[in-house]
């Protein structure tokens, strides 16, 4: 059974449809790239799989449960973690504790106990440091660990915010244009760093591009969407000659 | 309770609800632009107020020279709390704006003691306004109508300055999106200190309404209703000026209406319009006219 | 490392000490009215602190402090009075039969106290929470005047606008800074904990704190209760040391001073609330004189009341416009911070005198 199930999925803002009747399944262990246009509809798509937004019309199965309408944290509770277009880091805390809130949700130990410091508490809490710990040094972060997190070059931050997402231990991974402000040698090392943790992390990634070409080497499927409709899937050999895609980006003249 | 009992109540609670509408558009304006809840706001009402008494009673100007130019004067201070207290923290996180505004509202309540003295002072009420007027077996007196009718003009002017005028559409494309307005070639800031000082000219109007009413003003008079016309916003949506003005009216003949069908209730007069907005918050948090804003992710 | 940790438990456990003698020192030897001052520092202390909690740590802006305060303060306050005292307040209208005849020690007095205030705070954060932080602001500023209301209304519980007189003085420099401590150790606890780092991702970015699986109402909901209670207990305490209360003492005017000296010391800053509740405290008394009339040499000057307030509101307006971060911004105070700082001082000096190494050296080794 698929892990990620959007059964004809629509988002309306008023009179505005922003997501029309979107399908599609997402295999375990899969990648698979969203692209489309600007305001094709991308980022609203990973708004509804998260939780963010409720979808007007249709259903989101996730790993055999109907997701539809549950809250962020109960869906990233059931195993999807995300990253943002916006890199949104948090400003008040080390890098060290940026991916330890990741963590967070996995704590068992209530409040009282944290304060008291009592000894499972303070078992989870340092496993909760060695696992970001680990996490960091397979993301060649471990170095920065105390550094304030905002301060951090683009780069690392897009990669610390991908660190912070896979703290919490997901099954599905989506990522909202990580290349985005790169150019192309950096974007291809992200790609090449996006394989490496979908194989050893054993992830599914569902990642947003902007730029075809990006995820041409890496993805076996992409899906292209645009005004909120799928108007392409498939591997990129044969999405790349496909007119209607054509046509879409030449429409907005960023064909890239 | 008669029928004409009924109707007197009602043209109170009007009258008290055109006080509320005026000072929840200053509420809206801003808080439609900038995503601020001025919390000053009520404590220009009071300026207005003690300007307006300064005015009347110390300088002996008559009324109609006396409150427009309270009203000038208030605008004048709108701009420079604008100015001051607010523009240096543009793009600093809300909770710091806000903070800036609990202080000058602070402020303006310990300036008031001391410049104004704690004593409460009696406020001159011009005559005419006195006149019992006979509507059937109605009897109301003469300031019920006025009041309304100024809140109706000012209203209408500042619709038509909002929907006719280049400001206007200024201030609506600035509630929609600050950065990129700014970016093209609106002044900003220019438009913000309108806004602030339309707000305080309608806060003033509506301090000297209130200081008429209960002829009487101490520092901390507008701190009351200033709340109170905040949940009118809040009630009429937030960021919708036709929603403040609805919702001022519609809070004043709430609170009036239920004193009068549950006079056991008096005291507890003041709490109504919390309540009000803590049910509010609890099942409608856009208001009655607003609209859900999506979160940008 | 090691040692540095024992090292910075001992001098904790020192400097612990130290203060009780002091409080031992000061709770025999001063006189009432600085006894007050040092019983109002804690208290103040216990205000700004908890403030600090929901403020600059979870980013809500709650305003509630005065209501639930005033909570505190009339619940401890109505537990403790004797029967007697309880009999000569209550002429307009008596006490209803239930706290009629209880004569409760303080400290149970207190906790009930935080309880109450806690579970208002229940009430009060379960609609407003779920909204953005000014809407809490105003929602709870209204809930304390609702508090406010019904306090003057109660005639049969708090005896209304009359207040309570003849509070039993229990509140000794032992109580107060007991609960500051108490509260100091565990707000400090738990924002160094892993519910800390959530708050702090709360206040710093809601969507992506929710995005990692944190859940927004609880904690929040956590912090403001947690807050509230100890507010609850600083209300009791203050009840039982100025002795009379009535509604009027817990108006907003409150709250702001706790916002003020919360932003002075520094938005999550702990060392900041309590060194800032400590100057404000002090700074009050020490500036009454200019609020009652003074001579000049041949001036007569008027004394103005409020102008300590206006001076205190002008300030604080400065430091958020012009010095954000306030006293010590998001530092806390560490003996190793300390002990550097002294070890800086100490070349400086040395340096100053002339001996080696020269001074243009020792600023180029710190950095």
């Amino acid at each position: 059974m698929a892990l990620l199930q959007l059964r004809h999925v629509s988002k309306r803002f008023g009179g505005l449809v922003a997501v029309n009747n979107f399908s599609t399944e997402l295999q375990a262990g899969e990648l698979c790239a969203l692209i489309g246009p600007n305001g094709s509809g991308k980022t609203t798509i990973f708004n509804l799989i998260t939780g963010i937004y409720r979808p007007t019309e249709g259903e989101i199965w996730f790993d055999g449960h109907n997701i539809t309408g549950r809250r962020p944290d109960q869906i990233t509770r059931l195993g999807i973690a995300r990253t943002f277009q916006n890199i949104r880091l948090f400003s008040g805390l080390d890098v060290l504790g940026n991916v330890m809130v990741g963590q967070h949700l996995r704590l068992k130990s209530d409040p009282a106990s944290a304060v008291l410091r009592l000894p499972h508490y303070l078992r989870e809490e340092r496993a909760m440091q060695r696992r970001a710990q680990e996490l960091l040094e397979a993301l060649n972060l471990a170095h920065l660990a105390h550094e304030k997190a905002t301060a951090l070059p683009y780069g690392q931050q897009r990669k610390l915010e991908i660190a912070r997402a896979l703290a919490s231990n997901p099954k599905l991974l989506l990522l909202d244009e990580p290349a985005a402000g790169m150019n192309t040698a950096e974007a291809e090392e992200l790609m090449a760093f996006i394989q490496h943790i979908l194989e050893h992390f054993k992830l599914t990634i569902f990642l947003i591009e902007h730029q075809m070409r990006v995820v041409m080497g890496i993805c076996p499927r992409i899906i292209v969407i645009d005004y909120g409709e799928i108007i392409a899937e498939g591997p990129p050999a044969t999405i790349q000659n496909n007119p209607r895609v054509i046509e879409a980006y030449l429409g907005v003249g960023t064909y890239a | 309770m008669t029928v004409s009992l009924f109707f007197q109540h009602l043209a109170n609670g009007i009258s008290l609800g055109a006080l509320y509408a005026l000072i929840a558009i200053g509420y809206t304006m801003v808080y439609g632009i900038l995503r601020l809840i001025n919390f000053a706001h009520g404590d220009i009402v009071m300026v207005a107020a003690y300007v307006a008494f300064y005015g009347a009673a110390m300088y002996a100007l008559p009324w109609w020279l006396a409150f427009p130019l309270a009203i000038l004067l208030t605008a004048g201070l709108g701009m420079i709390i604008e100015r001051a207290a607010y523009r240096p923290l543009r793009g600093v996180p809300r909770i710091q704006l806000f903070t800036s505004a609990v202080a000058v509202s602070f402020l303006l309540e310990n300036l008031g003691i001391v410049v104004f003295s704690g004593r409460p002072k009696a406020f001159p009420r011009p005559a005419f306004l006195d006149k019992p007027l006979h509507v059937g077996d109605v009897i109301i007196i003469s300031y019920t109508p006025v009041a309304v009718a100024v809140a109706l003009i000012l209203f209408g002017g500042l619709l038509y300055i909002v929907h006719r005028t280049k400001v206007g559409m200024a201030m609506r494309a600035l509630s929609k999106d600050i950065e990129t307005t700014g970016l093209m070639g609106v002044d900003t800031d220019r438009v913000i200190m309108i806004a602030f000082a339309i707000g305080s000219a309608l806060a003033a109007a509506g301090g000297i309404l209130l200081a008429i009413k209960f002829p009487q003003i101490n520092p901390l008079m507008g701190v009351v209703p200033g709340l109170k016309a905040f949940i009118a916003a809040v009630l009429g949506g937030i960021g919708n000026i036709t929603g403040a003005m609805i919702g001022g009216f519609l809070l004043g003949i709430a609170e009036i209406m239920i004193v009068a069908f549950f006079p056991q209730l008096a005291g507890y007069r003041d709490a109504f319009a919390y309540t009000i907005l803590i049910a509010l918050l609890l099942f409608r948090p856009t208001g009655l006219m607003g609209e859900v804003e999506p979160e940008k992710a | 490392m090691r040692t540095s940790i024992t090292r910075n438990r001992i001098l904790t456990v020192l400097a612990l000490a130290g203060f009780v003698v002091f409080l031992v020192y000061a709770q025999t030897n001063w006189d009432a009215y600085r006894l007050r001052i040092l019983n109002l520092c804690a208290v103040y202390t216990i205000f700004a602190v908890t403030f600090n909690l929901i403020y600059g740590y979870t980013g809500q802006f709650s305003l509630g402090h005065a209501g639930f305060a005033a909570i505190g303060a009339y619940a401890a306050a109505l537990l403790t009075m004797s029967p007697e005292q309880k009999a000569a307040n209550f002429f307009l209208a008596p006490i209803i039969p239930l706290l009629r005849d209880v004569e409760w020690p303080f400290l149970p007095a207190l906790l009930v106290g935080g309880t109450l205030a806690a579970l208002a705070s229940l009430l009060i954060g379960w609609p407003a929470l779920r909204l953005r932080g000014d809407y809490l602001a105003i929602a709870t500023l209204g809930f304390s005047e609702i508090i406010r209301v019904l306090f003057v209304n109660w005639q049969r519980i708090t005896n209304g606008s009359l207040g309570l007189k003849g509070i039993p003085d229990h509140t000794n420099v032992y109580w107060s800074w007991g609960a500051a401590l108490v509260t100091i150790f565990v707000v400090k606890r738990l924002v160094d904990s892993s519910y800390g780092r959530a708050l702090r991702a709360v206040r710093d970015d809601e969507v992506a704190a929710q995005a990692l699986g944190v859940r927004l109402f609880t904690h929040k909901m956590m912090a403001f209760m947690l807050s509230s209670f100890f507010v609850g207990v600083a209300g009791g305490l203050m009840a039982n040391l100025i002795s009379t209360i009535d509604p009027k003492v817990f108006m907003f005017f409150l709250t702001y001073q706790i916002v003020g000296i919360t932003v002075m010391g520094g938005m999550s800053s702990l060392t900041g609330s309590l060194v800032a509740a400590v100057l404000y405290t002090v700074f009050l008394e020490v500036l009454r004189p200019i609020e009652s009339p003074f001579d000049l040499g041949p001036l007569h000057i008027p004394g103005i009341p409020g102008m300590r307030m206006v001076l205190f509101s002008t300030l604080l307006l400065l430091v958020i416009l012009f010095y954000r971060q306030g006293l010590f911004g998001q530092r806390e105070f560490s003996w190793d911070g300390l002990l550097n700082t002294l070890a800086r001082l100490h070349r400086r000096v040395t340096g100053l005198w002339g001996r080696t190494p020269p001074p243009s050296t020792v600023e180029k080794g710190e950095q």
